[in-house]
């Protein structure tokens, strides 16, 4: 049940956001928990976003990881 | 968001590779997580097939639903039969309690509605003021944010709270003190950590010399923080890591936090197949009362039958057995006509082994 799914947020009013889950689907959730902006990705839990998603890092990471474990095979 | 890159099955092999180098010949090892939707990924795809034979990953109490001890399913069921609308999200409904569930109460013609965020059932009761609605609050810290904000916002007075929120780190103490269980690192969760941060993990390396890694969940999530953890096992240096950097910061979410702490206060709790743990509870605030239904409607029920007879929920809540050592596994019970609140949950541990059977994807290269 802590399942948290990544959505784009297409707009915001107050503390609801119109977010887009991919494929088009698009829900309203509650942003209090989170300052979002449009264009933010958001990890949305029970209708929720509870915490920003950091698309940089993401790319980021996997990328260092990448390095690392060629690093590590020489 | 490209997630794709996560489910790599080239990077997935190199990761593995590099899991076997480091893995010591002699010995073994057994990794504990504590999260349902790290046991999806881990059966839906296959990754306990790329490790070394002498590694293993075991599934602890992570699935908020299996928990909920049947006492609490109990007094929801009463408050139904009171004519409360009760509101929960959808796995609750068929969990057992001690003489039925929530599905049950429905059947015999209670008001009880699923919802798929705390949302609705505040708008629900908004639009028929006529009626008392109950929130069932079930939920680890992920869940708990919810219930704080809608509970501050002051809802309607027809509506209030079955506060059943339980906290993961203390679930995780207890694991260290079960007997033979043997536990050499956690997979800690990266969406409870999303909230609560790094720092109430602290204490497993620093007290138990725990590696402890906070972890994402895609596939590579999973095999990278199996990676971090058998090397820090290796070094002999046990330290927390973050794995789910992308989303976990060391302080969490401290807008959630503030907000949790302005609505609960920590107690103790009950756990099905656990039992009473201490400071592992929400409770709502004595100023909140008018908004919990223990307070309003007088209902409190300290003991329920939490395990049926045969079902071996007890033992694979806490990870001593996998679910296909219960003689009940797909023949007694299964996802159509379940037995423990194991395979209710979509989260519960026998109901994600008995999927996995039907779809899984493995990543074996
Ligand atoms: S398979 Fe069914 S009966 Fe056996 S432990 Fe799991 S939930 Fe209980």
């Amino acid at each position: 049940m802590c399942l948290a799914i990544p959505a784009h947020v297409m707009s915001v009013t107050g503390d609801k956001a119109q977010v887009d889950f991919g494929q088009n689907v698009l829900r309203e959730v509650n942003v209090s928990l989170v300052e979002a902006k449009v264009g933010d990705y958001v990890l949305v839990h029970a209708g929720y976003a509870i915490q920003k998603l950091d698309e940089k890092d993401a790319l980021e990471t996997l990328s260092l990881w990448r390095e690392i474990l060629s690093a590590e095979n020489q | 968001m490209e997630v794709q890159n996560y489910r790599d099955p080239e990077l997935a092999r190199r990761i593995a590779a590099k899991i076997r180098e480091v893995t010591p010949q002699t010995g073994s090892f057994k990794f504990c997580h504590v999260c349902g939707t790290h046991e999806w990924t881990i059966t839906h795809y296959g990754i306990r097939s790329l490790l070394p034979e002498n590694v293993e990953v075991i599934a602890g109490p992570g699935c908020p639903v299996c928990i909920v001890p049947a006492a609490e399913i109990d007094e929801s069921v009463q408050l139904a039969q009171k004519g409360m609308v009760m509101t929960c999200f959808g796995d609750l409904l068929r969990v057992p309690g001690s003489n039925g569930s929530l599905l049950d109460a429905k059947a015999q013609g209670a008001d009880v509605r699923i919802v798929y965020s705390l949302t609705d059932a505040v708008e629900m009761a908004r639009k028929e003021p006529e009626k008392e609605f109950v929130f069932f609050a079930v939920g680890f810290e992920t869940t708990a944010p919810a219930t704080a904000v809608e509970v501050l916002k002051a809802p309607p007075k027809n509506f209030s709270f079955l506060v059943a929120h339980r906290l993961i780190p203390p679930a995780m103490e207890l694991l260290l003190g079960v007997g033979d269980l043997n536990i050499d690192g956690f997979i800690a969760p990266g969406h409870v950590s999303a909230i609560i941060g790094m720092k109430p993990y602290e204490l497993f390396p620093r007290v138990y010399r725990m590696p402890t890694v906070v972890a994402g969940f895609e596939p590579i999530d999973v095999l990278m923080s199996l990676y971090m953890l058998m090397k820090q096992l290796k070094e002999k240096k046990p330290r927390l890591e973050n794995e789910y950097s992308r989303v976990v910061k060391w302080e969490g979410n401290p807008k959630a936090l503030e907000l949790m702490d302005q609505a609960f206060t920590v107690t103790g709790g009950n756990w099905r197949g656990i039992g009473r743990l201490p400071d592992s509870a929400y409770k709502l605030r004595d100023e909140l009362a008018e908004y919990d239904a223990h307070a309003k409607f007088g209902v409190k029920i300290e003991q329920g039958k939490d395990i049926l007879l045969g079902c071996e929920c007890h033992l694979v809540i806490i990870g001593k057995i996998k679910p296909d050592k219960c003689p009940m596994f797909m023949k007694a019970c299964t996802p159509q006509k379940p037995v423990g609140a194991c395979m209710v949950s979509s989260e519960g541990t026998c109901r994600v082994w008995a999927k996995a059977v039907a779809t899984s994807k493995p990543l074996k290269p």
